[in-house]
């Protein structure tokens, strides 16, 4: 590979993978944080609001990390990727550009407001002020996703007479099939993170016997959102965004199964290790005919293999998107386990004692961030080769003009600073973590 | 239609560079105005819940800049590739800064979160100086509409400049000087007492400093790139901006001398506005000039977007913007007033 391209892709490979760690458990704190400030307007109960202002800590510190990281995302477009820019601009700015009008101001004004307001607001005009920031993270993320389908499926654009695309139509671009798919399924996996992170919080409290009441509060709170968010990754968003990939990348999917040879009743291989030079997969664990059925509802369906397709429209990486989708799909069932047992455990009054459970849950923490992470290089990695699916290669989209070296250099930098920076959060949120939820009853500095 | 977003990217700008220039400028008075620990954190506190809000405008102008003009954003953007890295990095050091330091204990680690925000804020204010130094000059584009600028060459005003030369070294002092002062007027309408009156200090001790180098600044720009008068002399009307220039630098003087507070505030805004107006009005309907062959200079026409992008642009860029507006005027009425240390918050 040219190693100009190899850094490029490093380059924001690496950037987007921190950046993606801290918009997710944004948005699903987001959501988490007004059902606990509903709970405590409900309920009058105050516990619930010291809850809302605990959980409301940890989202600042994470997301100006959210913020920071970010902003190289969008100057990355220019700087790394400038012909990918000049050929998509006159689409996908649309969308890039309305993020930072709609949803960045939003989110960004009324953070501040949520943060430091409360005691200059009403508590229901400081519920808005939850739902404001909630609305603003989540449109945030939908204006991403639809650029990110538009690169998966593109739709709505018309060829300009000097090569690059232009917008045909703005509604069949905000409207793209494949972006409800993966908006809906890359959401429920941002609430799982939020879920798991406070079901973890509070299991650490219950079992270390300190803020007990609290940790139950979170335990609750991240038990059922978890239950109801882990199935709905699998079904129905898992499942709408799996016959998207089938219906619009049939390359990917026998790519993403590591399926060399079509065959009718193809079987869906759970663990087995891909050689791609042999085309088959050694140690395999394979349940029958589970993969036509899965793809196309009836166990006989042919499935498109590999070798339908030729070599040069396979995904370059099979072996680690094969692993990226298994990891993915394996974690998201063991998810649904955890939370269903409980959950259970919940209703029936035991979970605060089950101390086994709460082990479970309290380790579980970084699950669904490599979960998250997994799915997101499936998705890229599955729509190689090519930046634009079916119009524009990888290969010719990054800064000819800006050489491997001096990508190099920055993408050593980024690593030094994300470095820095990541440590600088984990011992910040332990700081709060130890704090506890019931230690500043307002942010006191 | 192309003039149209010209002239919304334009806004943009000079709304980021506004808001956002009062809160660097805070970062770089804030270790010499503000001398003990609490101290800094009123001037934290004057900036805390808005300074967030600002930077975003220049994510927007960003955005906006990406989606009207495609070709100038892959362009200037892998050209600038360098500085622009590094103003990343400047602005996530100064996020950390102002966010993270009301989580250290340890004067020893808080005084070191005081640090970064000082060095980041002086430096960004330099080089939001010296890019727009860049633009005016001119860079090397090819006939692609590509070019890779290195951050210096012989610092001479050539066909092949660094991102560094005497002119953009000498923009960047001027943004450094001017967001100082303007940094420093509203930090004295958000403060009272000791904070007040250093903070008006730094302000006088900037005037004839700005006042100086703007006029030098001027006759420059005219030395190295005389068409920049070409767009003036065909339309007189618009010598009513460097009037206005000198005008507001004026009222500057005038209201800090007057104790006028808030007027003084406006007065360096409007300065602020009018030096970015005059300078697009130049360039206009160049955006980035080529210091090669004038042929490749990147235009508004060359650079734009598909026009039905660009008119179905406006629609959602309207509604977008009077929220956005709203949201500031709510925010601003909401923490207006001076700040006092008691209380939640920073």
């Amino acid at each position: 590979m040219d190693s100009a391209l190899l850094v490029h892709r490093l380059h924001f490979a690496f950037t987007v993978t921190f950046h993606y760690l801290f918009p997710q458990l944004t948005m699903g704190l987001a959501l988490l944080i007004v059902v606990l400030k509903t709970l405590a307007l409900r309920r009058n109960d105050e516990l619930y609001n010291q809850a809302a202002r605990f959980w409301a800590r940890i989202f600042g510190i994470n997301f100006v990390l959210g913020v920071v990281t970010g902003i190289p995302m969008e100057f990355q477009f220019g700087t790394n990727w400038s012909h990918f820019s000049r050929f998509a601009g006159g689409v996908i700015g649309q969308t890039l550009a309305m993020e930072g009008m709609f949803a960045f101001f939003l989110e960004s004004a009324f953070l501040g407001l949520f943060l430091y307001g409360e005691k200059k607001l009403s508590p229901r005009a400081h519920w808005w002020s939850a739902v404001a920031v909630f609305l603003g993270s989540w449109l945030s993320g939908y204006f991403i996703i639809v650029t990110d389908a538009w690169m998966q499926n593109p739709v709505g654009y018309e060829r300009a007479p000097d090569g690059s695309v232009q917008l045909a139509s703005f509604w069949e671009l905000v409207l793209n099939p494949w972006a409800w798919w993966q908006y809906a399924h890359n959401m429920s996996g941002a609430v799982i993170t939020g879920a798991f992170v406070m079901a973890s919080v509070g299991a650490f409290y219950v079992l270390s016997n300190q803020y007990r009441e609290h940790g139950q509060i979170f335990l609750r709170t991240g038990v059922w959102a978890g239950c109801i968010f882990s199935i709905l990754q699998l079904f129905p968003t898992g499942d709408g965004q799996g016959r998207m990939v089938t219906r619009y990348q049939p390359v990917t999917l026998a790519a993403m199964e590591a399926l060399f040879t079509g065959q009718p009743g193809a079987p869906l291989v759970i663990i087995g290790q891909p050689d791609v030079e042999a085309r088959k997969i050694d140690n395999p664990l394979l349940v029958p005919k589970a993969l036509s059925f899965l793809t196309y509802r009836r166990w006989e369906a042919h499935v498109e293999g590999l070798d339908s397709f030729p070599e040069q429209l396979w995904p370059q990486n099979i072996p680690l998107l094969y692993y990226s989708y298994h990891i993915m799909v394996g974690l998201g069932t063991i998810f649904i386990a955890i939370m269903v047992v409980s959950a259970f455990l919940l209703w029936r009054g035991k979970l605060f004692d089950a101390r086994w459970m709460l082990w479970i849950l309290l380790l579980s923490l970084p699950f669904p961030y490599i979960a998250n992470t997994a799915g997101w290089m499936t998705a890229e990695l599955g729509r190689q080769p090519w930046l634009v699916y079916g119009l524009m290669l990888t290969a010719d989209g990054y800064s000819k003009t800006v050489s491997a070296g001096n990508g190099m250099f920055t993408l050593l930098g980024f690593m030094g600073m994300y470095t820095v920076l990541g440590i600088l959060f984990l011992f910040l949120v332990r700081r709060e973590i130890e704090r506890g939820p019931a230690a500043a009853a307002a942010l006191e500095h | 239609m192309e003039t149209l977003w010209f002239m919304i990217v334009a806004v943009m700008v000079a709304a980021y560079v506004v808001l956002d220039g009062f809160d660097l400028g805070a970062g770089v008075i804030c270790l010499f105005v503000a001398r003990s620990s609490a101290e800094r954190r009123m001037v934290l506190r004057a900036i805390g819940p808005v300074w967030d809000g600002n930077e975003v405008w220049l994510l927007a102008a960003g955005g906006t800049l990406y989606f009207a003009f495609p070709q100038l954003y892959a362009s200037s953007f892998s050209g600038f590739y360098l500085p622009l890295m590094m103003v990343l990095w400047l602005l996530m050091l100064r996020g950390i800064g102002i966010e993270f330091r009301a989580h250290m204990d340890n004067p020893v680690w808080i005084g070191f979160f005081d640090a970064i925000f000082f060095v980041s804020s002086a430096l960004l204010a330099i080089f939001l100086g010296a890019a727009l130094g860049n633009v005016i000059r001119g860079v090397p584009l090819g006939p692609d509409g590509y070019f890779f600028e290195p951050l210096w060459t012989d610092f001479r005003v050539g066909a092949h400049p660094g991102i560094l030369d005497w002119y953009t070294v000498m923009a960047g002092v001027i943004a450094l000087v001017t967001l100082t002062a303007h940094g420093a007027l509203y930090i004295v309408t958000k403060t009272e007492a000791d904070l007040n009156l250093r903070a008006r200090r730094v302000a006088l001790v900037m005037w004839p400093i700005q006042a100086l180098l703007t006029v030098i600044s001027l006759m420059a720009t005219n030395w190295i790139k005389p068409e920049v008068m070409d767009n003036y002399r065909e339309h007189p009307i618009g010598l009513a901006i460097p009037l206005l220039v000198l005008a507001s630098l004026g009222a500057m003087l005038w209201a800090t001398l007057k104790r006028k507070e808030k007027p003084a505030f406006v007065a360096s805004a409007l300065y602020i506005v009018s030096m970015l107006v005059g300078a697009a009005f130049a360039l206009y309907p160049v955006v980035l000039p080529a210091s090669t062959d004038p042929g490749y200079s990147l235009t508004i026409y060359n650079s734009a977007a598909g026009h039905h992008g660009l008119v179905v642009g406006v629609t959602w860029w309207c509604i977008a913007f009077v929220l956005a507006l709203a949201y500031f005027v709510f925010i601003f009425r909401m923490f207006r007033g001076k700040v006092r240390l008691e209380g939640s918050g920073y």
